[in-house]
């Protein structure tokens, strides 16, 4: 009986173990994809810095993967790794420390949601007094910062503490890839100048465990470039332009009477000061909303001073609202300028230029209180405008006021015609300026300026001929030309 | 002041505060601050009434929103130039011990000595306030002027010149012309079809080309060369009688934004 009960047990023991053993090999690791379904490696693959940009990206070229379109046509995509040290990776979490870091010393705190990632950081910084999270702050700041600018030593490790991280993805049948990061420091697009970069590119069929990875190329540095060469047409342009701007001053000052259609918007401008000084009201000048780098402004200036003058010679009263405080400043000097060149020193007073608001709705309400209150004879804008264009010149023709403007602003151009008596389209505001000056730096650079575009219109005429023979005719050299003035942003 | 004007003063005051009342015990159900609220809701609606009153003429309803409009976006403005250009961008970058006064956060790439030429440059702009160095204020504007005009120049050139030139490089025959006999046959007048393509190519070319020729400045618009010019001030005009109805609509949306507001949050008539 004893002997029965000790086999029955053998049996039972035995049984579990063959039970527990045959669990065991049910966890066997995954069984690596057959070689025979890998596809193709892609060959040939070159990294280098991208030409003609700032740095901080690389371009990779590769020849495409035997299996893309051709072969078992598996691949269906290429996906471009880079090899990043261990140090590049924790930058972004030392970042969440110190923007936690920030919240908690700042104003505002309130506890993160249970569970979140803000969460697990609080947890370990919760018992720290403000002080001491104070100096955990500036200690972190610092290690970031000496964490950057140890990013090409870490590099230069490869492949010791690091890892490949996807960069790119290029769909098959792509045979180039680009990797570009930022120059911003702070962002973890953040891709380090003069840093040894390693890359790969893997041809991945549709399950994403079945790839193959090319050879390792490296080590790229990325740098920026002193010359953009795809913009080699500007600098072509802006030495022709260059000197014909010279040669046409040069010819000014000698004393040639250089030709320029009269324009009735500007012929208006004087007939508009007198009517004013008659009917003993005031003329208002808008410069528009530009600041004063922006051309349209610029070219107001100098319509500016030229009514400032006639305005100081025949002692009437200008107003010239600004809308920006540079634009003031500007606009003060050339005023007084004005007021100096027509011998009426006395007669300036600063309160002719003043300030009104940077807001643009609020500028307009102002300048239309201004136009009833005060009912100019004739109202100039010049320069740059948008949507106020419409409200000062309605309001302008309200008020009984004769009307000159004068913008590039394509969009507000419709809105001065039909509401003002003389519009200058476009570059005949630019024009204007030099026809009303008439001093030889404007009239060179306005016949330069004519110069340019008759240079277009036979560039536009030949190159529209070149590219059409180019395509019926298969001319590989039009077509150079053609691209020539096709111009890399 | 006259007496017509004080009785339409009272009035819109009486007005003011009844619609206050109404719209705060309207709000009273659903609003916390529903005294606040009903006081702000009632208040945009009359500065909205204000600013449209002065279609009707100038008025003293109009001069208030007018002066506050300006009063608050100036000071507004103010303040955010402060703390956005000087504080937030500039000081980081000069000094630590005023970015920590400040409670800006440094900048990654520490300080940099550079910033000081804005510095100097808006101390000398500032000088046009001393009545003996006034002068020195033209210098900083020199620089502005200048530095902004010539970088100016190489974006001009390059977008509306050099690629002015190769946008007109467009085929007059289109991509696909195999003749006269096989566009005939095969005519298709759709927007994408290979008329409307020529006609397009073509506008684009005559666009530019007599375009030009009106804003030619040297030789007057008379004869061929004038013909050119009227062609290309009709295809300017056609340009912005299209860009006018276009902007128009956008106006009218301004409009329906406001007058929902007046009917809608304000009245709650719609």
């Amino acid at each position: 009986m004893k002997l029965k009960l000790f086999v029955v047990s053998l049996v039972v023991l035995l049984s579990f173990s063959i039970a527990f053993a045959q669990e065991d090999t049910l966890t066997v690791p995954p069984i690596p994809p057959d070689s025979a379904l890998l596809p193709a490696a892609v060959t040939g693959l070159v990294a280098k810095d991208t030409d003609n940009d700032h740095g901080h990206a690389i371009t990779l070229k590769w020849q495409p993967s035997a299996d893309d379109g051709a072969g078992r046509q598996s691949v269906a995509m290429y996906e471009v790794f880079r090899w990043v040290p261990d140090l590049m990776t924790r930058i972004p979490a030392l970042r969440d420390t110190l923007e936690y870091l920030k919240l908690r010393t700042g104003d505002g705190w309130s506890p993160p949601e249970p569970g979140s990632r803000t969460d697990s950081i609080h947890n370990v910084f919760a018992s720290l007094d403000d002080a001491q999270l104070e100096e955990r702050k500036e200690s972190l700041e610092q290690t970031i910062s000496q964490a950057i600018r140890d990013l090409p030593a870490a590099h230069a490790a490869y492949p010791e503490d690091g890892d490949w991280q996807q960069v790119a993805v290029a769909p098959a049948g792509s045979a180039t890839a680009a990797d570009v990061g930022t120059k911003e420091k702070d962002t973890p697009d953040y891709l380090p100048d003069y840093s040894d970069f390693y890359y790969r590119v893997d041809a991945v069929t549709a399950d994403p465990a079945i790839r193959t990875a090319s050879e390792i190329v490296g080590p790229v540095q990325s740098y920026g470039q002193w010359f953009n060469k795809g913009r080699l047409a500007v600098s072509v342009f802006v030495l022709i332009f260059g000197l014909l701007t010279i040669f046409f001053v040069q010819h000014a000052r000698r004393g040639a009477d250089l030709y320029v259609r009269p324009m009735a918007g500007i012929e208006a401008v004087d007939d508009a000061i007198g009517r004013a000084t008659e009917m003993g009201r005031p003329i208002l000048y808008v410069l528009g909303l530009g600041t004063a780098d922006m051309i349209a402004t610029i070219a107001s200036f100098t319509i500016l001073g030229r009514v400032a003058r006639r305005v100081a010679e025949y002692q009437t009263k200008l107003i010239v609202p600004a809308y920006e405080p540079v634009v003031m400043a500007v606009a003060q000097e050339v005023v007084k300028t004005a007021y100096y060149d027509a011998g009426r020193p006395d007669d300036y007073d600063e309160d002719i230029v003043f300030f009104v608001t940077s807001l643009q709705f609020a500028y307009v309400a102002a300048v239309n209180g201004l136009m009833l209150r005060e009912l100019p004879a004739t109202n100039v804008y010049m320069g740059k405008f948008f949507a106020e264009s419409l409200l000062l010149a309605e309001t302008g023709a309200v008020a009984g006021s004769i009307q000159i403007a004068g913008t590039d602003e394509i969009a507000q151009i419709p809105f001065f015609i039909v509401a003002c008596d003389y519009t200058l389209i476009g570059e005949e505001l630019y024009a204007a300026s030099a026809y009303l000056g008439r001093e030889p730096i404007l009239l060179g650079s306005l016949k330069a300026q004519d110069w340019a575009k008759a240079g277009v219109i036979a560039l536009a005429v030949a190159g529209l001929a070149l590219s059409n023979l180019a395509v019926a005719y298969d001319w590989s050299w039009a077509s150079s030309i053609v691209d020539f003035f096709r111009v890399v942003d | 002041m006259k007496k017509s004007t004080l009785i339409v003063m009272a009035v819109v005051v009486v007005l003011f505060l009844l619609s206050w009342v109404l719209k705060a015990s309207a709000l009273q159900p659903e609003q916390g601050s529903y005294i606040l609220r009903g006081f702000l809701v009632t208040f945009a609606a009359f500065l909205t009434l204000a600013v449209m009153s002065f279609l009707y003429q100038d008025n003293p309803f109009y001069k208030f929103a007018e002066h506050l409009f300006v009063g608050v976006s100036a000071a507004f403005w103010m303040c955010m130039g402060f703390w956005t250009t000087i504080v937030q961008n500039l000081i980081p970058r000069l000094s630590t011990s005023l970015a920590d006064y400040f409670m800006v956060p440094q900048r990654p790439e520490g300080l940099n000595l550079f910033f000081y030429t804005p510095v100097i440059l808006g101390i000398l702009l500032l000088m046009r306030l001393s009545p003996r160095g006034g002068w020195i204020s033209r210098w900083p504007l020199a620089f502005i002027v200048g530095t902004t005009a010539g970088l100016n120049f190489i974006r001009y050139l390059r977008s509306d010149f050099i690629k002015q030139i190769s946008s007109t490089f467009v085929p007059l025959l289109g991509t696909q012309w195999e003749g006269i006999g096989p566009f005939l046959s095969n005519l298709d007048l759709s927007a994408s079809g290979q008329l409307v393509l020529l006609l397009s190519n073509w506008v684009v070319f005559l666009g530019v080309f007599t375009g030009l020729i009106y804003f030619f400045f040297s030789k007057e618009h008379k004869g061929a060369f004038g013909v050119g010019s009227r062609v290309g001030i009709w295809i300017l005009m056609i340009t912005f009688g299209a860009s006018f109805g276009y902007t128009v609509m956008g106006r009218i949306s301004l409009l329906v934004g406001r007058i929902t507001f007046l009917f809608g949050t304000w009245l709650e008539l719609i």
